[in-house]
């Protein structure tokens, strides 16, 4: 109905930048889906998984007998079943030549390194019935003590896998000196401790869940000629080649299709032990293999993101302008290398500096192992840490000079002027205006009026004070330009793959090797290829996720999926009208030289001769009449290398409330005027900003893993773990600012983790904001009423309290709250 | 095993399933009524949401002998699909981009539907707090909210 | 994630239940909305050989009036305690507080008499029952007594009902025109309380009633505070005065969401608050 109206109403509108409705969403809104749990194969068996509840301990003995007596057991197996056949689960990017990295099988038979690893698997005729039997599978365990506290872990206080000899996994650094890209970073902090400004400061990013709304499922059918799996994974291609690569499996005969999958976040960018103990069951019983998890599964054993310390030391000439950045990070692994593994705090290792004209930089990171639930990318991935840690430190260094925080950004970033500008790490900023964006975004805010009202709750001592957090952030996306992986020495290119399929009745199938979970290719790669084609929108049918339908692919994470994979899209239907052009030319008799291609139609200049390319596509199947010399074939494919990164920016800006008497807060409003080049479609474009956005705010204020001093997860539910809903979160203000990217001939950056990178300093910033007056500059996140509260306190007696927060790196600095457990 | 009876999106069915089978299971195994999800095991996402005997309940929350005698309607059944119609709720969340990756909308159609069918006309905040017992992690609840009161907006238009 | 494998009882009186209990003794479980049986049967973490759902016991549902009291049948749901209006005028903390119980589908589902004999200390009715002096009907193999709301909450999730008995219904004295508010503090909104005050004031202020919900292991009354309160005019400062006294007595838990000392402090500015609302001030 809506989709008529609109064509009614713009028949000629490129479809680029249309705010189209999803295609998607007819089978979503109805029930018509299929999510890999609702697949169901003939004689189809289903999983249990036993894990282990202790965070380190040796299996000492597992009795499966009872089990396999259970009604409707088929199988009782353990990691000395499944021995060599499991396969092993890969770490791709290993940071350094000396990385130290415990062997990670699906199964193990003798250690457990993780309270939620498996230990041995039941497969019977029903879920319920799997589930019984899993119960009664006897382990013993000789616990071990356990490396919990990340801090703790890198001093090799306790050893997380003993046989390693250490915790510290590798280290990585980036030092603008010796890259040449920039000065000394410790000589411009001496400089500035000696009548410079130098700012201190630890900060946390907590432990976090992705927590998609749909847990993790994975059917295996061993019994065609290839095996097939269908798994919720945000990574169909990276799956088949670690299944092929460490199974023994040819790749030929393993297909991996991703169907619905219920979002993603990076929390299904892995290859995973539940996969491939699944395929491994299939293959040695011979039967299709269902396994889905339980959500309580899903928080055990689904990997966590962030997890860091950071040390930030920036210093600054004494009228505010920025010289030199140095970052120390400690990331916490958990009990293994996960597949991008240490590399995650990589990438954000060249956006600490953000936006700003720093002079110097330094950044250094050390992983280490834990025994704790593995980590890896979480949206954002690296950039979220980095943005937080540069904007909070910019937000301290506007506090020291007693300046308004969006003076001191200026007097620091790039102006509009000075793009394409090389950063202190070496990267070129295509394009941006900093300046735009900030001023639309504290116009939408009322910053001035917003300021004046703080000013007047504070002269009052109002029990309700009020805080406005900055953020104007950048990030660096579209992942990646495969030399560029390859000097980081990642274990894979950063291509992506496309092809158009013109059919013989003018309609056009899209294979992109992107597997979108969510996030609505289907129709912003409709879009693309109906403006380029010139066919109608809904004439493009975009087919994805299926390894034997789109063999080539990298799949989607990184904000990459439009600004790489899109790019192929474009690259794949302008290699379509190349190739139809000579049959064009033929059939109207023309030269080729003489034909234009426009709105879907190759012309004959001067004339009014001409046909379409659905025309073309016909005459081209029929194989009647064309050139000599060519092949009756007009589909094309391309593999587009991404030729550098892109830049999406943005100003954020955040007001928030905080009751002084209990700590709680409140959003009051939220702002934000993102730069990420053209706009594809704008509906969808809002909809990744809103929930990247919430993902953000609700790190700042609401969730945390937290572990106990045994190393179980204490936050294992949503009834622990506190996503927001509806009635905690507002409305927010959006709109954009556009400097198209140069770098992909969309002019589009990434969006997907724009929202998530950009707002969580901006609340952290507002709360602060709220409560610097009274004494405050840090609240760890999750910003909790209890930690607003205490920290209000922390000066008048009226809390407990940890020591004053200065100097910030001694042990007790309240922003290293060590009141929450061993496993923060 | 028990025998039940009930009617599910306008049918009759009948079963003998154990006591412990969840109305959920019943609904995706016995039925393959899979539009309806299971996305927790502690009953707070409400990705289950279905009406029985008219109003929202989490099918996750109840047993499938509970529904013996009564009657289910599920995220298939609220309209006609296989016609192409929609319900006006199911028309709102796709004009409105209430929903990414879609695994959260059936829960959350159902509930936005009780929550109309009790309020017409609510405000932003009542359907803020009529939907609190509904997680998604891929809007931001932004554009739900939207596609609540846009529904609601329509309602107003039909009876007017 | 599936329970372990149970019977299954749908008695149609409570007579026919209580012959059902009795048989079955320890192995079997009550089910009333089932709403916090069911998740804990789905994790495992209790595994009954029956359970006898009150369901089909239309006898236990519904609400009316007697005398000087309400009369609410332990089936009754939440969503129809927070709407009725004999509840809305006689005993409106009650309302008000059922409507912050869980969720609206939950709220369907839920029941009264189940939230109560469930004796969750973070569950939202237990402080207003406490505050209203609530009188728990329960029925055994002997007949019916009735407890008074101060002995009918023992411990954590520990109520005087017998194993061989069930609590039918639950009478609320009326508290007809005093004014009322449910104050929940929570971070997310589908949490259970990190601290609630369950306050109803009888004018401005003649006298008061406050319930604390999770600040210890049953819900409390702030006794302190409501004699404080008795007679006092409802103006801010003497209401947040008489609120000090609110944590007296209490022993609250400590964990992710607040260590005691903080919900102690929680209480006793939220107890201010919430006798203000009450009060109408």
């Amino acid at each position: 109905m809506t989709a008529t109206q609109d064509r009614a109403a713009g028949e000629a509108q490129k479809e680029i930048g249309r705010d189209r409705r999803r295609k998607e969403d007819q089978r979503l809104i109805t029930g018509r889906t299929r999510w890999t749990d609702n697949i169901t194969l003939p004689g189809m068996l289903h999983l249990a998984m036993v894990r282990s509840p202790f965070a380190h301990a040796t299996i000492t003995s597992i009795d499966v007998e009872a089990a396999k007596s259970s009604r409707n057991v088929v199988a009782v197996l353990t990691g000395t079943d499944l021995a060599d056949t499991q396969g092993v689960i890969i770490n791709a990017w290993p940071i350094s030549p000396e990385q130290v990295s415990p062997t990670h099988l699906p199964m193990p038979a003798d250690r457990v390194s993780f309270a939620g690893e498996i230990v041995a698997v039941v497969v019977a005729r029903t879920p319920a019935e799997a589930r019984d039997a899993a119960e009664l599978v006897d382990v013993e365990y000789d616990v071990l003590p356990a490396a919990l506290d990340l801090k703790e872990a890198a001093t090799d206080a306790v050893l997380a896998h003993p046989d390693l000899g250490t915790n510290r996994s590798a280290t990585w650094q980036f030092d603008s000196a010796q890259a040449g890209t920039g000065g000394d970073v410790e000589e411009t902090i001496a400089k500035a401790r000696d009548g410079g400004i130098v700012i201190e400061r630890e900060y946390r990013q907590q432990r976090l869940i992705p927590a998609f709304m749909e847990p993790r499922s994975t059917v295996v059918d061993p019994t065609g000629e290839q095996l097939t799996m269908w798994s919720a994974t945000q990574i169909p291609h990276v799956l088949r080649f670690a299944l092929a690569a460490t199974t023994g499996v040819s790749e030929s005969k393993i297909r991996v299709i991703a169907p619905d999958v219920g979002g993603g976040f990076g929390g299904k960018l892995q290859t995973t032990p539940e996969e491939f103990i699944t395929f491994a069951v299939a293959r040695r019983l011979g039967k299709p293999i269902k396994y889905t998890e339980t959500r309580s599964e899903s928080f055990l054993a689904c990997h966590h993101g962030r997890d860091q310390w950071q040390k930030i030391t920036l210093a600054a000439e004494a009228d505010g302008t920025v010289t030199g950045l140095k970052v120390e990070l400690l990331t916490d692994l958990g009990s293994y290398n996960a597949l991008l593994g240490g590399g995650t705090p990589v990438l954000g290792a060249f956006m600490f500096n953000a936006i700003y004209k720093f002079k110097a930089y330094q950044f250094n990171v050390q992983t280490v192992l834990t025994n704790k639930t593995w980590t890896d990318a979480y949206r954002g991935a690296g950039r979220p840490e980095a943005t937080f840690a540069i904007e909070r430190t910019m937000d301290e260094l506007a506090a020291e000079l007693g300046v308004d925080p969006l003076e001191i950004r200026e007097k620091n970033w790039i102006r509009h002027d000075e793009f394409p500008f090389t950063s202190v790490c070496g990267l070129t900023y295509d394009s941006g205006n900093y300046e735009a964006a900030t001023a639309r975004a504290k116009e939408m805010l009322g910053y001035d009026a917003l300021r004046a009202e703080q000013q007047r709750r504070r002269e009052a001592g109002d029990r309700v004070q009020l805080g406005i957090g900055v953020s104007t952030f950048t990030e660096m996306c579209g992942l990646a330009p495969s030399r560029v992986l390859g000097s980081l020495d990642y274990g894979a290119g950063g291509w992506e793959h496309a092809s158009v399929r013109m059919l013989a009745t003018g309609k056009v199938e899209l294979v992109t090797g992107a597997s979108a979970h969510g996030q609505g290719h289907e129709t912003v790669f409709s879009q693309i290829v109906a403006d380029r084609l010139g066919v109608p929108f809904e004439d493009v049918e975009v087919l994805h996720g299926d390894t034997q339908v789109a063999h080539k692919g990298m799949d989607t994470y990184g904000s990459r999926s439009l600004v790489v994979g899109g790019e192929a899209v474009v690259r794949a239907a302008e290699k379509v009208i190349e190739k139809a052009k000579p049959i064009a030319a033929h059939l109207l008799e023309a030269n080729v030289d003489d034909l234009e291609f426009a709105a879907g139609r190759f012309g004959v200049r001067g004339t009014d001769q001409g046909m379409t390319i659905q025309e073309v596509a016909l005459a081209t199947f029929a194989a009647h009449d064309y050139p000599e010399g060519i092949e009756p074939y007009i589909d094309a494919e391309s593999t587009y290398d991404p030729v550098d990164f892109n830049y999406p920016h943005g100003t954020h800006l955040c007001a928030m409330e905080v009751d002084t008497e209990t700590g709680a807060v409140k959003m009051r409003k939220y702002t934000c005027c993102d730069d990420i080049g053209n706009v594809m479609n704008p509906l969808i474009v809002a909809g990744q900003v809103h929930g990247g956005v919430t993902q953000g705010i609700a790190q700042a204020l609401w969730e945390e893993a937290v572990y106990d001093d045994n190393g179980t997860l204490v936050s294992g539910s949503f009834v622990d773990y506190l996503l927001p809903t509806s009635a905690d979160t507002i409305s927010y203000d959006t709109d954009h600012t556009t400097s198209p990217s140069t770098t992909n001939s969309l002019g589009a950056k990434g969006v997907g983790e724009a929202g998530t990178i950009a707002s969580t300093p901006a609340v952290v910033n507002a709360v602060v904001d709220a409560v610097r007056h009274l004494g405050v500059n840090d609240i760890q996140m999750p910003c909790t009423p209890e930690r607003v509260w205490r920290a209000i306190h922390a000066h008048d007696g009226d809390a407990p309290t940890p020591a004053d927060a200065m100097p910030h790196f001694e042990a007790d600095a309240l922003n290293q709250d060590p009141t929450d457990g061993a496993g923060q | 095993m028990t025998k039940i009876e009930l009617t599910v999106d306008g049918a009759a069915v009948s079963d003998d399933v154990e006591p412990r089978m969840l109305l959920v299971q019943y609904l995706r195994e016995k039925l393959g009524k899979t539009g309806t999800v299971i996305g927790c095991d502690t009953s707070n996402c409400g990705a289950c949401t279905v009406h029985l005997d008219g109003t929202s309940v989490k099918s996750c929350n109840v047993l499938a002998v509970q529904a013996n005698g009564r009657t289910v309607t599920t995220i298939e059944g609220l309209a006609d699909a296989a016609e192409g119609e929609l319900h006006p709720v199911q028309e709102a969340f796709r004009e409105c981009h209430g929903l990414q990756c879609g695994f959260c909308t059936p829960g959350m159609i159902m509930q936005a539907v009780d929550l109309l069918a009790e309020n017409p006309h609510p405000s932003e905040e009542e359907v803020r707090l009529g939907m609190e017992g509904n997680l998604c992690r891929c809007t931001g609840y932004h554009n739900i909210v939207k596609s609540v009161l846009h529904a609601a907006g329509q309602n107003e238009g039909a009876t007017a | 994630m599936i329970p372990v494998q149970f019977d299954y009882l749908a008695p149609t009186s409570v007579e026919e239940a209580l012959a059902a209990l009795g048989e079955h003794g320890d192995d079997a479980k009550i089910m009333a909305g089932g709403q916090s049986l069911l998740p804990v049967l789905r994790m495992r973490l209790n595994a009954p050989e029956v359970v006898i759902d009150l369901g089909g016991i239309s006898s236990l549902r519904g609400i009316r009036d007697d005398g000087d009291a309400l009369v609410i049948g332990a089936m009754t749901t939440h969503h129809d305690v927070r709407d009725d209006s004999l509840v809305k005028e006689h005993a409106l903390l009650l309302s008000k507080a059922a409507a912050e119980v869980a969720d609206s589908q939950i709220r369907h589902r839920g029941t009264f008499g189940g939230a109560l004999a469930h004796a969750d200390p973070a569950g939202d009715l237990g402080a207003p029952a406490l505050a209203l002096g609530a009188q728990f009907v329960i029925a055994g193999p002997g007949g019916t007594r009735t407890v008074e709301a101060a002995d009918f909450f023992v411990d954590l999730f520990e109520t005087a009902i017998g194993d061989d008995e069930i609590l039918v219904e639950v009478r609320i004295p009326k508290h007809t025109g005093w004014g009322a508010h449910y104050e929940k503090f929570v971070r997310v909104a589908h949490q259970w309380p990190i601290v609630a005050i369950a306050a109803t004031v009888k004018g401005s202020i003649d006298e008061a009633r406050v319930g604390l919900t999770n600040m210890g292991s049953t819900p409390l009354r702030a006794t302190a505070t409501e004699q404080a309160l008795a007679g006092a005019s409802a103006t801010e400062d003497g209401v947040r005065e008489a609120a000090q006294l609110a944590a007296e007595g209490t022993n609250p838990p400590s964990d992710l969401n607040g260590a005691a000392d903080y919900r102690q402090h929680l209480a006793r500015v939220l107890t201010g608050r919430a006798v203000l609302k009450a009060a109408g001030a």
